[in-house]
């Protein structure tokens, strides 16, 4: 098949992405603009909250949408140019997409699903369903195959959806919220599975979502949008440590805040100053987990450095423990135990003082390295 | 606290009294009407039943005119039915799907001929496809082909008729469809003609074939665009309704008789066709 040819072809060319595209999207007042590079074998996560602008760029990718603006190059043909007025069309692109909703076709039984793409792309039927039983028996289905997708649990229906859309070979798998539709417990067993999949898949994947552990478990690299604008790219790692933005923050769950360091000093817009463990001079981004925060009725004296009276503006739970909203002169989140809640008889409204050890505090610089 | 037991317990037993007549009552302004409606729509056809010559029934029933006219309109109406079925789906598909300018005023033209009076699409028909009309002369010239006045001519005017019906309901079904599926197809290599022939039909199947349905009866029972376009040739453009009219003027019993066919044919397929595609899930 063509498309087996392409990613091997694009294999040999190391030096070059798979994937290389800037997504230009004009859509009345909203604009988008991703520039997106993928390698073979590497799955990138496109996260951000909702409106950023990620259905929108995997619809571009699909060619279900067409770009304003910028390029967009797969496996070393142009699939979508503006600017050289080149197009191709959905149905000839390399790609294979999973659906959120999966959309599997409700008159087809679990096999011809899957075996659908393959007849396509010019396989016999007898060929397409051979090929399509390999794909379930890969995904643990086999004895699923005759079943109409509404006879299937929603793990089996995100499976074949799967392996429908690998079927193709596709140099490009578009993944759109794969594991949104699950519940809690499917969804862990699924996302172990997806991983094992998409590590075995030769082309480039792009998984988009806005569930944070998703992206940290299945995906090898990060890109973070927000307003149709790429805010943060990197590893887990790297931005589970340094957000840079107050969504990423959240995401990680952290207290994120930007000011200007002069020594172990920040000063932040609104006047309030940090003291942090490490030295720095110039714009930096502060961040501290919730759990740093340690709540007192009255102002604490001794060791720590940064200590405000604020007002309790929300509780609640978090895991084994409470998440406590305060608002003040800076507004932080707090992780404490019931039972520190129960002493300080903490209600929302009531006044505490919070206190930060310069120790438990993170500084990096604000512009990007 | 006693005091507060009583006033709670008191209204208990009242309760089951009140609530079967509450609930159950039918506002008779709404019940009326409704049972009258039902009368007017079943009254008729009580009437052919009791005064059909119920005797010589088997007798008329094989008279040849008869069974003539029963296979034309079966025959005709199912041709119709076919005829908007290759023309009017890939018609709704493309009101449903595709935008292009105008496509108001289309939506529109289609569903003339459900307002028209069929007289006056008999008319109109004769005038584009009559010897002397805008097609028809031509027909006529290059090709030898006559339509006014022959069976193809009653199919023709059937379907005139019967196609809005067929266009309405396949293009509803068509909007009701999720067309994600159509995307999905796409992402797996289906161009748009398999698109349309292995996802799209399949999923507005229902919706296909309860608007077949609804164009077959209309086909069936077509009488005034068939009489004017085609005329009421025995055997050959003389449908049941044409013959029933025609009994009218000279035997009544006959007329009883043919209506009662027409009644249990249109009755018996429908319901068959109902089971079997339009409760379909």
């Amino acid at each position: 098949m063509t498309v087996d040819l392409t990613v091997h072809a694009a294999r040999q060319r190391v030096s070059e992405p798979l994937l290389d595209a800037r997504l230009v999207v004009d859509r009345g007042g909203f604009r988008l603009d991703l520039p997106l590079t993928i390698d073979s074998g590497e799955v990138v996560a496109l996260l951000g909250p909702n409106g950023a602008g990620k259905t929108t760029a995997l619809r571009a990718l699909a060619g279900l949408l067409a770009l304003s603006d910028g390029h967009l190059t797969l496996a070393g043909q142009v699939l979508d140019g503006p600017s050289s007025r080149s197009w191709v069309p959905t149905e000839q692109r390399p790609i294979g997409v999973v659906f959120q909703d999966y959309l599997l076709f409700p008159h087809l039984n679990a096999l011809d699903n899957v075996a659908f793409g393959p007849r396509r792309h010019g396989l016999d039927r007898r060929q397409a369903r051979r090929q399509a039983a390999d794909w379930l028996h890969r995904m643990g289905l086999a004895e699923h195959a005759r079943r109409k997708p509404r006879q299937l649990s929603g793990g089996q229906a995100q499976r074949v959806a799967l392996a429908r859309a690998l079927a193709v070979d596709p140099a490009l798998l578009l993944l759109d919220e794969p594991l949104a539709a699950l519940d809690a417990r499917t969804r862990l067993d699924t996302r172990a599975q997806l991983q094992r999949h998409l590590a075995e898949h030769p082309g480039a994947t792009l998984l988009v979502t806005h569930d944070p552990l998703d992206a940290l478990v299945l995906a090898d690299r990060l890109v973070i949008i927000e307003h149709g604008q790429v805010v943060q790219e990197g590893d887990a790692a790297t931005i589970t440590a340094q957000p840079r933005t107050d969504y990423v923050a959240r995401l990680v769950g952290l207290n994120l805040f930007r000011g200007h360091a002069r020594g172990q000093t920040v000063l932040l817009a609104d006047g309030f100053r940090l003291t942090t463990a490490e030295q720095h001079d110039g714009d930096v981004f502060v961040a501290f987990p919730p759990s740093a925060v340690a709540l007192h009725p009255d102002r604490p004296a001794g060791s720590p450095r940064n200590t405000w009276p604020a007002a309790i503006s929300g509780i609640q739970p978090n895991g084994d423990n409470l998440r406590v909203q305060l608002s003040g002169p800076i507004e932080v989140a707090a992780d404490i135990t019931p039972l520190a809640a129960a002493q300080l008889h903490l209600v929302p409204g009531q006044r505490v003082w919070a206190a930060v050890k310069a120790t438990e505090t993170r500084t990096y610089p604000a512009a990007p390295a | 606290m006693p005091q507060l037991d009583t006033t709670v317990a008191r209204p208990r037993p009242a309760a089951p009294r009140h609530r079967p007549r509450r609930v159950g009552r039918i506002p008779l302004a709404l019940l009326l009407p409704a049972l009258l409606g039902l009368l007017f729509l079943v009254l008729p056809l009580a009437g052919l039943l009791v005064r059909a010559p119920w005797t010589t029934l088997p007798q008329r029933l094989t008279e040849p005119g008869v069974l003539t006219a029963l296979r034309l309109s079966l025959l005709t109406a199912t041709l119709a039915t076919l005829l908007c079925l290759a023309l009017g789906v890939p018609l709704a598909w493309l009101l449903a799907r595709i935008e292009f300018p105008g496509r108001r005023i289309v939506r529109a033209l289609v569903t003339v001929p459900l307002v028209l009076p069929p007289v006056v699409g008999g008319v109109a028909l004769l005038l584009v496809f009559g010897r002397r009309g805008l097609l028809g002369s031509w027909l006529d010239t290059t090709f030898g082909v006559t339509l006014p006045f022959t069976t193809t001519g009653v199919v023709l005017a059937e379907a005139f008729v019967a196609m809005p019906f067929l266009v309405i309901a396949v293009e509803g079904a068509l909007r009701g469809a999720d067309s994600r599926y159509e995307e999905a197809a796409a992402t797996l290599g289906a161009n748009r003609w398999t698109t349309f022939t292995h996802v799209t039909l399949p999923l507005v199947a229902p919706g296909i074939a309860a608007g077949a349905v609804l164009c077959w009866a209309r086909a069936l029972g077509e009488f005034g665009a068939t009489i004017t376009f085609a005329g009421n040739f025995p055997g050959r453009t003389q449908t049941m309704p044409l013959a029933v009219y025609l009994a009218l003027e000279t035997d009544l019993e006959a007329a009883i008789v043919l209506s009662l066919i027409l009644l249990t044919v249109s009755v018996a397929i429908l319901a068959t066709l109902r089971d079997r595609w339009i409760s379909a899930p």
